[in-house]
């Protein structure tokens, strides 16, 4: 089991007359989100995770010490939404990009954003190696299973079964090979301090895709090596599934074979 | 300021050094390990980063980064790493990041991967051919210059010889005109503010959405005809009466240099023209060194490709001719007969006489 496992319902109590007014989610927008106008698809994960990290360094008062390095995948049509300062990466190169950040602006906070194409497929070689180093950025993977801005391609994550427009029949191990679970290779690695997988199909992974992130960016702020985050995200136009099955589909599916909670804390592997 | 016997390599790493270079990545490999090897050794002591990248395309990728946040930084290798950086080389210039890269080529031979690239889309950079470690120390400082002075990756194209071999000089720190602030980079300071930055190569604008990448291409099209206009060197001798021409690059300019004036002292009516920065290329100037020539022939160590230039420079007026071609040792590292003054007398006087040259 993960470190942390709490998993806190909210329930909405109905038998007294609450204590402050409700409020919307929207007129507690971050700092950082210069508007939740996006152009990504109903029910997509990534705006959702996008808010989680923007919250997280809220909430560290990093807003004005922080740099991101956004690779290439749906997420980037997002980075006009960050009210932060940015490196736009090419495809896969994000680690690298930051390690060269970091190394001229070790007091800020370094974060890269990809999706599991651009990571896992393209870049897989930068993350490990930025890992290895025990560079003190953080890594942030959308995962979803599927290239998602093409339509709905397999990628190196994609898990087997999964449909895909590439895989019509769905991943065959024989035929496709197996996904790579990448925070366990991560996770394995001397210079990796922090590790862990979360997702955002419903509100309480939500919240804890939030503290995972926090504790992430505390890592980097103790300067004790790399740190790792990786989300999965809904992608139903990706999948083929309908839109509200989404969330579902994630937990059943995708977080089957990529198993959510932390992974490595402070250095140490978390016991299973 | 007392000269030093220094390899070039040791010199350009103290040029960079002087020049204000903090940070720089690099993957060994030959001729181009010992620049690396200077920056790690020099870049600690200066408060500055040396890091041992994965492969080039890490490399690249990391002086990127240090780039964007305001740093000088470089990178470099021989031109078969280079090829592996050729992606990031076009998006950095898109990016208009102040990249200053080596190629400690093997040969001459990427005279076409440094003027035209292997990256995608429209894009340029200035090429530095130094002809000698004295020149290499200056072009050195003067690419860091010209890199934050056009926003623009600024190649140095050397060689095994320029690396390899010692000469005695002085690295002295040469001043330029000012530069503006980098009020582009980012340093993390401005998230919230909604002026926030974002350093991309698709002409990306905070708080709009789509791109608009016609007017951002053709505004980078347009910095690159500046620089054109502007940037073009040259050094040339003995072209007023010249019968012919002699065009030549870097370290093989030295060899022609010599022996056009041995054969000028001889009362051979023959000049020589020395492209320094091969693009942008010094056409004009060359058209007019070439005006009165009968002929022009061009002297480059590789299988003929400096010689387009040439030629779209002469337009016609004059016939060019190969006189070089490949010429290599047995480890492929550029240092093949070619380059010997006596060959070169042969292939230079073959040039007079109109003869064809073994190619």
């Amino acid at each position: 089991m993960s470190g942390d496992d709490n998993r806190t319902r909210f329930v909405v109590r109905t038998d007294r007359v609450p204590e402050q007014p409700a409020s919307r989610v929207g007129e507690q927008r971050p700092g950082l989100l210069r508007s939740e106008d996006h152009d990504l698809c109903p029910g997509c994960g990534e705006p959702v995770a996008l808010r989680m990290l923007l919250e997280a360094i809220e909430e560290l008062g990093l807003g004005q010490d922080s740099i991101g390095v956004v690779g290439i995948g749906c997420y980037t049509a997002l980075t006009t939404l960050m009210d932060i300062d940015l490196i736009q990466a090419l495809h896969g190169r994000a680690p690298s990009v930051a390690t060269g950040a970091k190394r001229m602006r070790p007091d800020k906070l370094i974060f890269t954003l990809q999706g599991d194409g651009d990571m896992v497929n393209e870049g897989l070689q930068e993350v490990i190696h930025t890992a290895a180093r025990g560079e003190s950025v953080t890594c942030v993977l959308l995962n979803n299973g599927v290239f998602g801005e093409t339509g709905g391609h397999m990628t190196a994550t994609t898990v087997i079964g999964q449909r895909t427009k590439n895989t019509p029949e769905g991943r065959d191990a024989g035929y496709h090979g197996h996904p790579i679970l990448v925070t366990d290779i991560i996770a394995g690695l001397g210079g990796t301090a922090y590790a862990a997988r979360c997702g955002v199909y419903d509100a309480a992974e939500i919240s804890r895709t939030r503290r995972i992130l926090r504790r992430a960016f505390e890592t980097q702020q103790k300067g004790v090596g790399f740190s790792f985050v990786e989300i999965l995200t809904m992608c139903p136009t990706g999948w083929f599934v309908p839109t509200a099955e989404g969330p579902e589909y994630l937990d059943q599916v995708l977080g089957s074979v990529h198993r959510l909670g932390e992974v490595k804390v402070d250095g140490k592997l978390v016991q299973s | 300021m007392t000269r030093r016997l220094m390899e070039g390599s040791e010199a350009i790493a103290e040029a960079a050094v002087v020049a204000g270079c903090r940070f720089f990545a690099g993957y060994p490999m030959t001729p181009f390990t010992e620049l690396l090897e200077g920056m790690a050794r020099r870049l600690p002591a200066e408060g500055g980063v040396c890091i041992n990248a994965e492969s080039e395309l890490e490399a690249i990728g990391m002086a990127w980064g240090a780039l964007a946040t305001g740093a000088r930084a470089a990178t470099g290798s021989t031109g078969q790493g280079l090829a592996l950086m050729q992606e990031s080389l076009s998006e950095l210039t898109r990016s208009e990041l102040p990249l200053v890269l080596f190629n400690m080529a093997r040969g001459q031979a990427d005279y076409y991967q440094a003027t035209r690239g292997g990256g995608h889309g429209d894009y340029r950079h200035i090429v530095l051919a130094p002809i000698d470690i004295g020149e290499a120390v200056a072009l050195t400082q003067l690419a860091f210059d010209l890199a934050d002075r056009w926003r623009n990756p600024v190649q140095i194209y050397g060689d095994y010889l320029l690396a390899h071999t010692s000469e005695a000089v002085a690295v002295e720190r040469l001043d330029f005109a000012p530069l503006p602030t980098k009020d582009w980079a980012v340093d993390g300071s401005l998230g919230g503010s909604g002026a926030s930055r974002n350093i991309n190569p698709i002409g990306m604008t905070k708080g709009s959405k789509g791109i608009e990448p016609e007017s951002f291409w053709k505004r980078l099209q347009a910095k690159h005809d500046e620089i054109a206009a502007a940037e073009a060197r040259y050094e040339s001798e003995h072209t007023e009466d010249a019968e012919l021409l002699v065009v030549a690059f870097g370290t093989v300019a030295r060899f022609v240099r010599y022996v056009v004036a041995g054969l000028r002292a001889e009362g051979v009516k023959v000049g020589w023209f020395r492209p320094i920065t091969l693009w942008p290329f010094p056409a004009q100037a060359l058209a007019e060194a070439a005006a009165g020539a009968a002929r022009v022939a061009v002297l480059e160590q590789n299988a003929g490709q400096m010689i387009d230039d040439v030629r779209l420079a002469i337009l016609g007026a004059a016939p060019v001719i190969p006189i070089g071609g490949i010429s290599s040792d047995e480890a492929g590292f550029g240092i093949g007969p070619l380059l010997d003054v006596d060959v070169i007398r042969d292939r230079i006087e073959a040039g007079l006489a109109g003869r064809e040259v073994p190619r």
